[in-house]
């Protein structure tokens, strides 16, 4: 490669290492860029819709997961091309942002590159091209606007937001049990929303899963799990009303941080070290047990005495219980983490309706319960499952429900899915393309044109004949000036995606929309690509 | 330049047909080697570890052998995974469920070739798999408030699930056995209470269980040998020098004489704490730490049993038995529970001694010892057993019960059957797939027994035209019972759960179009 050449044609070295690098430039590196775009579009392609298949997914160390998230696929997939992160990252920042529509926004981002290129090949020039994607995505944008429906709901009438969960859920293999999982994943974004602010923290929301049962079992727990028995294997199973301790301090004698050493050198010396040693596990247990705690949890471990102590006062106690769950159970009950015995005061400890323990299958596998919290804003989705794959991908599909309902509280607009509004934009973005002089017409119209991609995909993904489906789905649109029509993918019978309650929210698709223009334009304005060669 | 490489270097990529074609066949082949364990007169397995002294295992528990397979298909390892979770669930059945996914797949793989689309297949197995535990439910049995007939039962379901592993020569036995120790746990799933203790020699038929708890301990030197009306404390603590906690201490003297004196000292406190645990007034200690030789003669002075080292399951099974509690301070001796116990005394069994507490107050846990030839044979009697102990435990508390040998099939296909019929479109292909991968798990009992399995199982299905029918294939005679009569029964829960694994993992290969393979993880990167 080379960047310049003097008068005999010898090159000037500018890079570092210039022999050892390879150029692409020009048109070749817009078209090289495009086609490993386009690449990972395609494997995306099969897994959108409901009919859309799974991929198997083989990590480095043998594992397997089983998806169909886009996010996912994306995120285990090893990818090695620049422009192929680039995709990336770009399902990735919309799973951070929404949580939902990650594999939409990358076949988006597939068909305008794959439109781009037969723009290129017209000679329009890319920054062109960008800009009129721009231009086209502000117009689609703004008819979502047009087109979607505020709807309301309250803590009582759950049932839209139940509804556009589903529809989330429908393209997982959790579809057999959407309903179950959809009222689940509302009820818990609920509990934990913060209706007046419009704002849902979604880490008070935890996700737990153990294998077995089945997943019609899954349930929803007002309190928090926590994967630890009860210290002691005596203690008492079930406490009711408990007032927890929770303390970060462990039922040790006291280690000072500053160097130090107790010699001892007479026999009174070590009998009062003795007594003294004592006194401190006996003042620990008293401490707790003064204020009045009827179950201790703790971040650390015990020492038998202490342990035997505890179980001897009848104070039943959780041991090693991670930082993380620590803070939930202190959300939870209300009480506060305290770091010192000497801090422990009664307006500290946290309070639960219930504490129980519960095993599970034939192994030993025991799970802690804290139910009927003070506060029960915390909750607790609790998943089983047949295999681990099975739960792993349950998960990440109550996840992205969990999103969906999130945006639904900030923003109660919606629109219609099954393909409808990318239809609808289409149509809009198509009228209005002919308002435009110039070259970013060609543009505007090609965005019209991939905008059509994801109802032919999902089209496609159903067994349906792609180009007859739309242009059936479209006409009727215009016809009857109904944005509502999208494409049958269960075999209802029929278009109507009001009647058939399949929505998605406006943000999400808005900001399908939005990235992947911003990521094409990224990837059009990249005309040399300098690399280290492989050797 | 056509189309750039965008995976790393030895990553790999395989795409529809392929792909499914990978997933088929790996799941498929994982069937095939473990079908010929199913069933009575199913054969076992060899499996020799790779690791040092290649020890070897013979077993036909489907769960143990998939473990230890080492796998690189995926669609395999979603197979072995449910296998798993079926032996942690419930136990047993663990071969059923691979056997019925691997049919289930085999069945799509034609379903496929046919040009129905794996979506398709997935909703009318759905629609089958429902259809077909409904109809089991309609036919289960539940006989929870008849105390006696629901011994019955689970004497039955013991003994098939035995009958199908290497202690059907003595299954009666052994059932018996098995249900005394379930019946014990009084509802309780925590299989922990019952203690298995394996002595090679003997033969099988010389295990028993025991009503009490034994312990493999020794008692310490100088110690009474059996004691009547025992009071027991049980304890976790240390009982050699008994460190001083405290962070930093440490001895330092100038001159010997003072050595002297700590080292007394220091005696002193032992021979304290050993005068405070005497003073609750036992004449038995257990300690789950080592007992040094001083306090260990103190103890033998004062005429107490002690027992060191007892590990932590023992500490907490006999802790359950004798209902003391377990003690680390011993400062208010009238608090602490002790335990009872009518007799301990030392037992031989074999060549080894063993502790044998008996006639204890609340009888929850409860031991069996196990005897036989060899390791391997009482290895694998273990598992067995406790597959049994599993599946009547998890019967205790969901106590459905259904008929066996290839009668839960049979009713399921019927109802399947008629579901096909009923079912419009193409979904109707798929729900009979369904229903001929059913009948594939008798077919293969029949198979492994020698049977001519054609013929038994078209007998069957007449049979179970009939109403109310309770045809099953009898092994032992290689023809058509009656399975009520032949008294083989097995948990509704168990059948349940192979359903419905199998179903969910079969749908999950089927789901999958694509498989991306990372490049195996290096030492070092090559970029």
């Amino acid at each position: 490669m080379a960047l310049a050449f003097d008068e005999y044609g010898r090159p000037f070295i500018i890079l570092k290492e210039q022999d050892q690098k390879t150029r692409l430039r020009g048109i070749e590196a817009q078209k090289a860029n495009i086609s490993a775009g386009k690449a990972v579009a395609r494997i995306l392609r099969t897994s959108l819709g409901p009919k859309g298949m799974d991929k198997i997914l083989q990590s480095p160390d043998g594992d397997v997961t089983i998806t169909n998230d886009g996010a996912t696929i994306l995120e285990q997939m090893d990818v090695d091309n620049q422009i192929a992160k680039l995709m990336v990252e770009l399902s990735r920042s919309q799973d951070y942002e929404i949580g939902d529509g990650t594999t939409g926004v990358v076949v988006m981002a597939g068909a305008l590159l794959e439109q781009a290129e037969r723009l290129l090949e017209r000679g329009i020039h890319p920054i062109r091209i960008a800009e009129g994607y721009e231009l086209a995505s502000r117009i689609a944008v703004e008819h979502l606007e047009h087109i979607s429906q505020k709807f309301d709901f309250g803590t009582e009438d759950i049932e839209p937001l139940v509804q556009t969960c589903m529809t989330t859920l429908s393209s997982k293999i959790v579809n057999r049990c959407k309903r179950h999982l959809a009222e689940i994943s509302v009820k818990a974004v609920l509990s934990v929303a913060d209706l007046e602010r419009k704002d849902v923290n979604l880490d008070m929301i935890k996700v737990e899963g153990k294998v077995g049962g089945k997943l019609e079992d899954t349930e929803l727990i007002y309190g928090i799990t926590v994967d630890k028995d009860m210290s002691h294997p005596q203690m008492p199973k079930q406490i009711e009303d408990a007032k927890i301790a929770i303390l970060t301090c462990p039922f040790e004698p006291p280690k000072p941080k500053t160097k130090h050493k107790v010699d001892i050198d007479t026999v009174e010396k070590f009998q009062t070290l003795r007594l003294q040693e004592q006194k401190y596990f006996d003042d620990m247990v008293q401490k707790c047990k003064d204020v009045g705690a009827t179950l201790v949890i703790c971040q650390w471990g015990f020492d038998d005495e202490a342990n035997h102590l505890l179980m001897h006062r009848n104070l039943p106690a959780v041991r090693w219980v991670g930082g993380v769950e620590l803070e939930l159970i202190a959300i939870a009950t209300g009480g506060r983490i305290v770091p010192r015995f000497q801090e422990l005061t009664p307006e500290k400890l946290g309070r639960a309706g219930l504490v129980r323990e519960r095993s599970f299958g034939t192994t030993k596998d025991k799970m802690l319960y804290i139910e009927h919290c003070a506060n029960s804003r915390a909750v607790t989705i609790f998943i089983r499952g047949g295999n681990k794959m099975m739960i792993e991908e349950t998960k990440r599909s109550i996840h992205d429900a969990l999103c969906v309902a999130r945006n639904l509280i900030r923003n109660n607009s919606i629109v219609y899915g099954g393909g409808s509004t990318e239809i609808s934009c289409s149509i809009a973005v198509e009228a209005a393309s002919d308002k435009y002089p110039g070259v970013e017409q060609y543009a505007i119209r090609a965005f019209a044109d991939a905008l059509d991609s994801i109802p032919m995909a999902l089209a496609e993904n159903s067994g349906l004949q792609p180009i007859e489906t739309l242009s059936a789905v479209k006409s009727q649109q215009i016809k009857e000036n109904n944005p509502h029509y999208g494409i049958d993918c269960n075999d209802v019978g029929t278009n109507d995606m009001r009647q058939q309650d399949v929505f998605e929210t406006l943000i999400g698709k808005q900001q399908q929309i939005l990235l992947a223009t911003q990521v094409v334009k990224m990837i059009l304005k990249i005309d040399d690509v300098i690399s280290p060669s492989h050797y | 330049m056509a189309i750039e490489r965008i995976l790393k270097d030895d990553a790999n990529e395989e795409k529809g047909e392929r792909a499914r074609m990978a997933s088929f066949v790996g799941a498929i082949a994982i069937t095939d080697l473990v079908k010929t364990t199913l069933g009575p007169k199913g054969m076992d397995k060899i499996l020799q570890s790779t690791g040092r002294g290649q020890e070897v295992t013979v077993t036909n528990d489907g769960a143990t052998i998939l473990k230890s397979l080492h796998i690189d298909n995926p669609a395999a390892k979603v197979l072995i995974d449910i296998s798993k979770v079926q032996d942690d669930e419930v136990g047993d059945g663990t071969t059923s469920v691979v056997v019925l996914a691997g049919e289930l797949l085999r069945e799509a793989e034609k379903l496929v070739a046919a040009k129905i689309h794996p979506m398709t297949i997935i909703s009318g197995y759905r629609m089958a798999a429902e259809c077909a535990c409904n109809a089991l439910l309609q036919r289960v049995v539940d006989n929870k408030d008849n105390a006696v007939k629901f011994k019955m039962d689970l004497m039955k379901i013991a003994m098939t699930t035995l009958s199908s592993k290497i202690l059907s020569q003595d299954k009666v036995y052994f059932a018996q056995l098995a249900v005394d120790a379930v019946m014990r746990l009084k509802g309780s799933t925590n299989l922990e209470a019952i203690q298995i203790i394996k002595k090679p020699g003997g033969s099988l038929s010389d295990s028993f269980l025991d009503e009490g708890f034994i312990l493999d301990k020794k008692i310490g030197l100088g110690q009474p040998k059996r004691i009547e009306n025992a009071k027991i404390l049980v304890a976790n603590t240390a009982m050699d020098t008994d460190k001083v906690k405290i962070y930093g201490a440490r001895v330092r003297v100038d001159s010997m004489s003072k050595v002297a004196e700590i080292e007394e000292a220091e005696k002193e406190k032992m021979r304290e704490k050993v005068q405070k645990i005497i003073a609750h007034g036992i004449n038995c200690f257990v300690n789950r730490q080592l007992i040094y030789n001083f306090p260990e003669e103190l103890f033998a002075d004062a005429g107490i049993l002690a027992i060191e080292h007892a590990d932590f399951d023992g500490i907490e099974r006999l802790a359950l038995v004798t209902g003391g509690e377990i003690a680390s301070t011993f400062d208010n001796p009238e608090s602490v529970k002790l335990g009872h116990c009518k007799l301990i005394e030392e037992i031989m069994i074999g060549e080894d001694k063993l502790i044998h507490f008996s006639g204890v107050e609340i009888g929850q846990a409860c031991t069996i010892v196990l005897r036989g030839a060899s390791h391997h044979v009482l290895d694998e009697a273990e598992r067995s057993l406790h597959d049994a102990l599993c599946v009547l435990s998890q019967t205790v508390n969901d106590t459905r019960v259904v008929l066996g040998a290839g009668w839960p099939e049979m009713v399921m296909t019927k109802a399947v059957d008629e579901l096909a019929r009923q079912t419009p479109g193409k979904k109707s292909h798929a729900i009979e797939a369904f229903s001929r991968a059913l009948i594939a798990i008798p077919t293969i009992i029949a198979d492994n027994a020698g049977l001519d399995s054609a013929d038994l199982v078209a007998q069957l299905r007449a049979e179970h035209h009939k109403k109310e029918c309770n045809a099953g294939i009898d092994v032992i005679t290689g023809s058509v019972g009656d399975m009520a009569e032949l008294a083989i029964s097995e948990s509704f829960k168990v059948k349940q759960a192979v359903l419905l694994s199998a179903t969910e993992a079969a749908e999950m290969i089927l789901r999958v179009d694509e498989i991306i393979t990372c490049a195996p993880r290096k030492r070092e990167d090559r970029m």
